[in-house]
């Protein structure tokens, strides 16, 4: 379970989140809409520990540990995925490298047995079935050439093959077309279980047709002004964001 | 002795050799050979402080004794050399023959070394040389290294310069390949307090190519130098080069690069890169890049970056469980892979891999 309790972050001087409460139960899969420069992305980098926003104040506890003391290799290893709004481009680095490493990185901290090559290829060609993708996608360079769709595909990639407890998944769905939409909506809904719980950051409904949530909060000027059911998402995208900062 | 350079000639401007010139250098002791030199399965030839180690090296039928040196160029270190040089390896491959992998070890552990190696191959042989130098504590190792490739003739030639970090290593390395021949080459610079590989590579016939790459890894106080000189004297030859600079504390590193152009060589493709990454801000790159065109009918490309690691590419391996040293050390070895393609000898590739590795470890 997430709980993050009054939570306050800055860049530089700029408060950008201003005491966002919220809990997501294991097994849920909650939404967060907001208009632009709500601080949706920074919601989702302050959780997974990217360097520049300052904490100024509240907490984010996940599992009972406060995940904010911790960095972002331990966060991932508690159980943690951020699927990037933007994945990085990794010039060098071969994506059947990257990921085992990844893999093995995790399940080193968790205890577990590494995996070697053989059987690490096995398990990522299942995974690249899975969600429609071709075997070559492991001998490029991460990310390198890869269309919108393509870079979206291999964050759902890995997030299949580390299994996280809880995914934050950042406007996932900006750049799709309607057929890489549905792929990585399946790819999610793969994962669900009672153990499994996600975050999913959107501007539009769309995205919520595929991974359907059980609530939806929506974010605004750094609080989360309302809450509701899948509903909520229907209404905002028929009466649009105004209004609500004032609510 | 013909005097050291210094810094006031233009090729010697980011070199300062007077910490060398303050030194004198006794004759070394006889140096029991380490017991941890590369073994990759193929044949291999010794050179102990410049000195050649028959009962360290294999027998190989196309290596032969040394011969006196006249130096016909100007270049100081070459004429040093000359005065003094005492021995060195002479290969000599006949033509179409395929010669295999040779491994060349130099080792040192003092005085002034001055080899003079010299390696040719006739029409449409082939070779591929990977030299490892190391040693242990002060000297200067000052090898000058002579290669004729004759028509179709390809030599690889792979460098780790691995030499102790108190050592000053002033290599020469000068190759003509004439029409149709290729040389491939690759340097790792790791070791010696300061360094610097000279290359002179002249493409004397039509379609002759070289690859003239290297990968510089240098820390504390280290100073490296690569500098080259690429000469296309006929029409349709091709040069590519990459080099990598990787610096950390107060490291500093230099490139120099000029390709020169005759007018007859038309349909020239140069090629040349140059980019570091500085590890600390105390780190410090300087980069000269020179072209030198007297045909009309070219293509030249040359560019230069240096800038820090990308710390958004950093924490997205971290954000994947990666461990930070562990990511950064996956991004710094990305970084070199272009460098490295040369390599294409996989006992030498997986030795130049262990190198980076250490490198990176021992930091």
């Amino acid at each position: 379970m997430l709980e993050i309790k009054n939570l306050s972050a800055r860049i530089g001087d700029k408060e950008i989140l201003r005491g966002v409460n919220l809990i997501v139960p294991d097994g849920e899969i909650h939404a967060i809409m907001g208009p632009n420069g709500a601080g949706k992305s920074t919601l989702s980098y302050v959780l997974s520990g990217r360097e520049g926003y300052e904490v100024t104040g509240g907490e984010a506890i996940y599992n009972g540990q406060d995940i904010l003391a911790l960095a972002p290799e331990a966060r991932a290893a508690a159980g943690m995925f951020l699927a990037f709004q933007y994945p990085v481009e990794l010039p060098g680095v071969g994506n059947a490298n990257f990921l085992r490493t990844a893999l093995n990185a995790v399940r080193r901290a968790r205890g577990e047995a590494e995996l070697d090559a053989v059987a690490f290829l096995k398990l990522a060609r299942a995974a690249l079935k899975n969600l429609s993708m071709q075997d070559d996608m492991l001998k490029r360079n991460v990310n390198v050439g890869f269309s919108g769709g393509e870079k979206k595909r291999n964050e759902v990639l890995q997030m299949a093959l580390l299994r996280p407890g809880l995914a934050i998944l950042d406007e996932t769905d900006s750049g799709l077309d309607i057929d890489a939409l549905k792929i990585v909506a399946e790819g999610v809904n793969a994962l669900r279980s009672p153990v499994f719980s996600a975050l999913v950051i959107t501007h539009y409904q769309r995205l919520l047709d595929y991974i359907v949530p059980d609530r939806v909060h929506v974010l605004a000027a750094g609080k989360i002004v309302r809450s509701g059911g899948p509903e909520l998402a229907l209404e905002l995208e028929a009466r649009g964001y105004a209004g609500l900062e004032a609510a | 002795m013909t005097a050291l350079p210094t810094r006031s000639l233009e090729a010697w401007r980011y070199t300062d050799l007077r910490p060398l010139d303050a030194m004198s250098f006794a004759e070394a002791p006889a140096a029991p050979l380490p017991d941890d030199l590369p073994d990759i399965g193929v044949p291999r030839l010794v050179f102990v402080n410049g000195r050649f180690d028959a009962a360290a090296s294999s027998t190989l039928m196309f290596a032969h004794g040394f011969a006196t040196v006249t130096e016909e160029s100007d270049l100081p270190l070459a004429l040093i050399n000359a005065q003094h040089a005492q021995d060195g390896l002479t290969l000599e491959i006949p033509a179409g023959v395929d010669a295999g992998v040779v491994l060349l070890i130099s080792y040192a552990n003092g005085g002034a070394l001055h080899p003079r190696h010299r390696i040719s191959l006739g029409a449409g042989a082939t070779l591929t040389l990977l030299e490892v130098i190391k040693g242990e504590g002060v000297y200067w190792h000052n090898p000058v290294t002579d290669i004729v490739l004759a028509q179709g003739a390809r030599l690889a030639h792979y460098r780790l310069q691995n030499e102790s970090r108190e050592a000053f290593h002033l290599a020469t390395i000068r190759a003509a390949a004439a029409a149709d021949a290729a040389y491939e080459s690759f340097t790792a610079v790791m070791g010696a307090k300061l360094s610097r590989a000279e290359f002179h590579v002249e493409l004397t016939g039509a379609k002759a190519h070289t690859h003239l790459n290297a990968a510089q890894l240098l820390g504390g106080s280290q100073h490296g130098d690569f500098t080259s000189v690429v000469r296309h004297k006929a029409p349709d030859c091709s040069s590519r080069q990459t080099v990598k600079s990787v610096l950390s504390d107060a490291a500093r590193g230099v490139f120099q690069g000029r390709i020169e152009v005759d007018r007859v060589a038309q349909k020239t493709d140069g090629y040349q890169m140059s980019q570091a990454l500085l590890l600390s801000p105390a780190a410090e790159m300087d980069i000269k890049p020179e072209l030198q065109i007297f045909a009309d009918d070219v293509k030249c490309s040359h560019g230069a970056t240096i800038g820090a690691l990308d710390e958004e590419q950093v924490f997205y391996l971290r954000s994947r469980g990666i461990p930070e040293d562990t990511a950064r050390a996956m991004l710094i070895r990305a970084f070199l892979t272009e460098a490295l393609e040369p390599v294409t000898h996989a006992g030498a590739h997986a030795l130049f891999e262990a190198a980076i590795e250490t490198w990176w470890t021992g930091k």
